[in-house]
């Protein structure tokens, strides 16, 4: 049976009791769902993470700072029950079904604490999928209007960049001494390096360098072999290596981490629920593969009834659904592009759209990164220029760009593109690989969020992976195109089908989006996803650390710079039982090392506080809270001062001689940015 | 600061340049050796300056040239008007009518599919299209493991294998394909297909060599085209030709420095269904110093005593061949591909291979779903066996019998590839196209009669290739897969079936 659990003693303070309860019931009457979600408590903030007992003193003293002014109780409850519960025993009164009749007779039955099969049912589903901690952690992801802002890239200060250069001149001179001494005195370590027997080696040595020297050291932060459902938590393996990275045992023991790593942007990685049910039925139906491919016999009324969801979803009169994202993309470009045509691409897309504008046999252009004008600038160019040599005009140009850069945190100006494309004529295709379910007040991706008709885009593609915990990828477009490309490509003719229990994951999933199962939960993933995003977003930048992204983008980079904060960062986030991406050469410039976020709709505010908390403390111990302030963290503005009046307003303030234009570097301490975050998320961020 | 003090600060920096200078080891030389010069020639000074300001540009100067040839300046006016009357092709041509018509046959099933199937025409056909050899579909303890998988890990693993997408049952997966081959290690990739176009370019690049069957099929091709590696062809299973260009390669390259050679073909060919001679091809690649990479896509879990492929069908040690690429989507019932071999090799691709590094994995039921029915392979041999008996049975009513197939494929291949007959292409004069449209008729006609089988679709050309790019075309063939799911009796009525709609159809044509 669902019910609640909450602390009596959280009554002692008189309004507590009664704000709680109509909180609650608001909630359930907006999603059943979570009728049976346990108050968020405090404890398990603390429970669940394995700090140190100073450690856990000085998170607790920075909390209590927050929940200490009645605003910030007010505010966010799940700061209700306060630090002197947790040192009480905790009972539970039973408060039966929140929107029952129940909830009238006073407190005082002692209920039968869920047996402990429910209470790990319940763990578990949480584990998987955090509760709602109060209904003001929501918000609509949309563009607001006005022109579309690149985002600012911030700069550390010169000795960081030059602490970086340094630290990649010391890690490639040792490597190379290391390989001076070791291929004359431990020869059998480099045999598979050089030209053995009249074989040529199959890495060469230089290409090798880079792997064996740098990466090697930081081995065990990439691959961590995980178990269960990557959900709210992730389980980790635990493994140890004797030999320096190169090997790995094994422990045999696991760890429950906070995953901060997964592509799970609306929580549908599940192994229960509507979505988890409808799977195994359709196992039970149809089995788990047609084996064959679409065009032969590999089409079933599944794939149509999909196909046709996600039409729908996206705004296409058609799509198709392939098993893979990644060979989603290798296939539809030499479908649609070749000899005589141009692809114009964005610096950083995705290594499946080289791939795939590679094989086409098609030229390729590239533009700076998200940068509308040097796109222009391109256009201009090979539209006046023709063909190289032959000077005879493009049989057609493809601008692909994805709608959200999973490396960057940055959405596509669609705004702009679609500009340009009525004024140049070119073909736009949109790899929705990351923002599809993401982004946008109806989760429909970049054109949902901009407030524009999908048909002004040619071709949007995007991966069933990431929101909505499937696999596969789609490809939607005109009806002529998407018939077209069923004929001509490789992946219908060849690939395998996608497999049924996998299309009725996505058809769950996106009937839950859209409202159609179990209405209300779908509008509260997207709008906890990206309240999440801006809480995180915004807590980071406060706390002064170089985030990278748009204000709305769900995937968060923390810029780390020099190679060691690399594992460092990793290591110190795994100590505090959180799982974190982090990324360095070569999928990021030299420089510019990253940690990456990627925040999820099951993740409780609790969950992020918790982030902010471990991000506060390693980035005081790696020193990585060096913005300067230009790219935002700073103060709010006083009340009754719009963004539009700040530059009046502070030339006012210069006059008394308070403050300057100067931007100052934030630094927030955390109990003040947990104080302010559920509020300030919800106006444009600063 | 005054002129004064500035002179003053000007003198003394001077000095300290000119101690610093004649600090140095070798500047007196130096001085004295431009000193020298100078006084008996300025002009050689100036020259040997040039030339100092020359070098210094060369060799910071790119190595090739970075100006567009024929680049022509225009105003803005001109690129204007250039951009307002340039009007590009629609984003795909208009559908050919036999594109239409192949998209409209598309056969929808309704329901599972099965060795008899459901077809949304409300008809329920034999199923001898789908690679159902071993009838694993319908499974219960396959379905059954699949939702004890699910009720613990989910659906995907959202987020590809370097990035916690490593499931402990993908581990398990690889070394259990490992083991069942006998290889060292093995890699998992989420799609079949996309596998061996990843694997070739992870290790072939550009200046490497390729040396490739004919025959191969569109993913290898794909492969090697990414990889930017030289390709040599041989002649389909050929042993002869491929011994003339292996011969030819080590010659030409014999003065030059030694690059990764590699041959790349397939166990049983998915264009023609014959099987490749292994054995010879690893004394070949062994005298010539060649590595192999096989694609055992459908072999694997095909031929053999215990299905483990083409190595074990003809005992070859699977060691022995660098890298066995296969498919655990086809003949396996569940998803995804391998690539097995040395460690080093298996672990190369985990950084380097484009479809594993940049993907998300393979969802966790498809892999224990692979581990179990190697499993079932491994234990129960009968399965092979009566595949094999299915085979037999069907080739008796099709490829002596008929007059105007025959079956291109080895014995052991559940999947027939039957082509007209070369006089019967002569007789009547019949293209390429030709063909294809005939069998399409012959596959339709025989889905009037109850049997669902499908056609060998051609290789999909890229866009706006002239004639002589081609290269190798498939010759168009129907595509019979049997299945052990249906009794002797069963399989007999169907092959009658078929070869009466090949006759049916052949006959009408004039």
């Amino acid at each position: 049976m669902p019910r609640k659990t909450f602390n009596p003693f959280a009554g002692i303070w008189p309004t507590s009791a009664p704000q709680t309860t109509p909180s609650f019931s608001e909630k359930s009457d907006m999603s059943p769902r979570k009728t049976s979600l346990k108050s968020p408590k405090f404890t398990q903030f603390f429970s669940a993470s394995p700090r140190s007992k100073s450690e856990t003193q000085t998170a607790t003293a920075s909390l209590l700072a927050a929940a200490a002014t009645p605003q910030a109780y007010l505010n966010s409850p799940s700061q209700q029950i306060s630090s002197p519960t947790l040192s009480l025993p905790t009972i539970s009164l039973s408060t039966a079904r929140a929107d029952s009749t129940n909830t009238d007779e006073p407190p005082t039955t002692l209920f039968q604490p869920p047996s402990p099969a429910e209470a790990r049912r319940i763990a578990r589903q949480h584990a998987q999928f955090g509760p709602l901690g109060h209904s003001t952690h929501r918000y609509a992801s949309r563009h607001q209007g006005g022109d579309f802002p690149d985002p600012v890239l911030d700069e550390p200060p010169y000795y960081y960049l030059l602490t970086t250069y340094i630290s990649y001149l010391i890690l490639i001179i040792f490597g190379h001494v290391r390989d001076f001494f070791g291929k004359r005195f431990r020869e059998e370590h480099y045999r598979h390096l050089q030209a053995r027997n009249g074989y040529a080696p199959l890495n060469s040595d230089f290409d090798n360098f880079y792997v064996r020297r740098l990466k090697m050291r930081i081995n065990d932060c990439f691959n961590r072999p995980t178990t269960g459902v990557p959900g709210r938590y992730i389980t980790l393996i635990d493994r140890e290596s004797d030999d320096y990275n190169l090997h790995f045992r094994h422990t045999g023991t696991t760890t429950e981490t906070l995953n901060l790593s997964s592509y799970n942007y609306l929580g549908f990685a599940q192994s229960e629920g509507p979505c988890a049910d409808a799977v195994e039925e359709s196992v039970k139906k149809y089995g788990l593969t047609l084996a064959s491919p679409r065009a032969d016999v590999g089409t079933s009324d599944l794939h149509m009834e999909v196909e046709d969801l996600i039409a729908k979803f996206v705004g296409k009169p058609s799509s198709m659904v392939f098993s893979m994202g990644f060979g989603t993309n290798a296939s539809a470009f030499p479908a649609l592009v070749g000899k005589g045509c141009l692809v114009i691409s964005d610096e950083l897309n995705h290594a499946s759209i080289r791939f795939g504008s590679r094989l086409s046999g098609a030229m390729i252009e590239m533009f700076k990164h998200n940068d509308v004008k040097d796109l222009e600038r391109v256009l201009r160019e090979v539209i006046s220029q023709g063909q190289p040599r032959t000077h005879r005009p493009w049989k057609k140009i493809l601008v692909v760009v994805e709608g959200l850069y999973s490396m960057e945190g940055t959405m596509c100006n669609l705004p702009g593109l679609i500009r340009l494309k009525k004024r140049y004529k070119f073909n736009l295709f949109v790899d929705e690989a990351h923002s599809i379910g993401a982004i946008g007040p109806n989760g429909r991706g970049v054109c949902d969020y901009f407030g524009i008709d999908p048909s002004e885009v040619d071709i949007l593609m995007g991966t069933l992976t990431k929101s909505f915990g499937a696999n596969g990828g789609y490809i939607a477009g005109d009806k002529a195109t998407i018939d077209k490309l069923r004929v001509t490509n490789a992946g219908t003719i060849y690939g395998e089908a996608p497999p049924p229990p996998v299309l009725s994951q996505i058809s769950s999933a996106l009937r839950i989006i859209t409202g159609d199962l179990m209405p209300g939960q779908g509008e509260e993933r997207l709008q906890r996803l990206a309240f999440n995003s801006r809480y995180v977003r915004l807590g980071l930048k406060r706390l002064g650390f170089i985030i990278y992204g748009h204000d709305d983008s769900p995937v968060i980079p923390l810029m780390l710079y020099n190679p060691a904060k690399i594992p460092a960062f990793s290591h110190e986030m795994l100590k505090r039982k959180i799982s974190v991406v982090v990324v360095g050469y070569p999928a990021t410039p030299l420089v510019s090392s990253r940690a990456r976020f990627c925040v999820s709709a099951a993740h409780t505010k609790d969950d992020l506080d918790r982030l902010l908390a471990a991000c506060d403390e390693i980035g005081n111990v790696l020193q990585l809270k060096f913005s300067s302030g230009i790219a935002g963290g700073a103060e709010p503005l006083p009340e009754g001062i719009t963004p539009e009046m700040e530059k009046a307003w502070k030339r006012s303030q210069k006059g008394e001689g308070r403050g300057d234009l100067v931007v100052q570097p934030p630094r927030w301490q955390l109990s003040e940015v947990i104080r302010r975050g559920v509020t300030d998320v919800k106006v444009p961020l600063r | 600061m005054d002129l004064h003090d500035a002179q003053s600060w000007l003198v003394e920096f001077q000095s300290q340049l000119s101690l610093q200078f004649q600090k140095m080891p070798g500047s007196a030389i130096f001085l004295r050796y431009v000193k020298s010069s100078y006084q008996n020639d300025p002009i050689r000074s100036a020259v040997e300056l040039f030339l100092f300001l020359f070098a210094i540009r060369y060799l910071l100067a790119p190595s090739y040239s970075t100006q567009k040839k024929s680049y022509v300046t225009l105003s803005d006016e001109e690129v204007d008007e250039l951009v307002d009357d340039w009007t590009p092709e629609p984003l795909v041509a208009p559908q050919t009518s036999f594109e239409e018509a192949e998209n409209e046959r598309i056969p929808v099933i309704v329901g599972p599919t099965g060795p008899k199937t459901k077809l949304s025409s409300g008809r329920t056909v034999t199923n001898l299209a789908s690679f159902n050899f071993y009838n694993l579909i319908g499974n219960e303890t396959l379905k059954e493991k699949a939702i004890q998988t699910l009720r613990t890990y989910g659906v995907g693993p959202c987020g590809p294998p370097g990035f916690y997408g490593t499931q402990d049952v993908h581990m398990k997966t690889e070394s259990d394909i490992a083991a069942y081959l006998g290889a060292s290690a093995c890699i998992v990739y989420a799609q079949a297909f996309s596998t061996i176009s990843s694997v070739i370019p992870a290790f072939s690049k550009r200046g490497d060599i390729i040396v490739a069957d004919r025959a191969v099929n569109y993913a290898i091709r794909k492969g090697i085209q990414i990889s930017r590696s030289t390709v040599r062809w041989y002649d389909h299973n050929n042993l002869e030709d491929m011994q003339r260009v292996l011969e030819r390669v080590v010659k030409e390259q014999a003065k030059k420095p030694l690059t990764r050679r590699f041959i790349v073909t397939e166990g049983l060919f998915e264009n023609v269904g014959d099987m490749a001679d292994i054995p010879k091809i690893i004394e070949l690649k062994l005298r010539y110093k060649f590595r192999l990479i096989l694609d055992e896509t459908w072999s694997f879990g095909v031929l053999g005593r215990t299905g483990r492929g083409i190595t074990e069908h003809q005992n070859v040690d699977a060691a022995e061949v660098d890298m066995i690429i296969g498919s655990l989507a086809g003949p396996l019932c569940a998803g995804g591909g391998f690539c097995a071999g040395s460690q080093e090799i298996v672990e190369h691709q985990r950084i380097s291979a484009a479809a594993y590094t940049f993907s998300a994995a393979l969802p966790a039921m498809l892999a224990t779903t692979a581990s179990e029915v190697l499993h079932m392979l491994e234990t129960n041999s009968d399965m092979l066996t009566q595949v094999k008996e299915n085979i037999k049975t069907m080739w008796t009513q099709l490829d002596p019998r008929s007059d105007w197939v025959h079956c291109t494929s080895s014995v052991e291949n559940p999947i027939m590839i039957l082509v007209l007959k070369a006089e019967v292409i002569s007789g009547k004069k019949l293209t390429v196209s030709d063909q294809e449209q005939l069998l399409q008729d012959v596959v339709d006609e025989s889905l009037v009669n109850g049997v669902l089988i499908t056609r060998l679709k051609s290789m999909p050309r890229a866009i706006n290739v002239t004639a002589k790019d081609i290269g190798w075309e498939l010759q168009p063939a129907l595509k019979v897969c049997i299945t052990s799911g249906l009794s002797k009796r069963e399989i007999e009525k169907a092959g009658i079936t078929i070869r009466h709609a090949i006759t049916k159809v052949v006959n009408k044509r004039k």
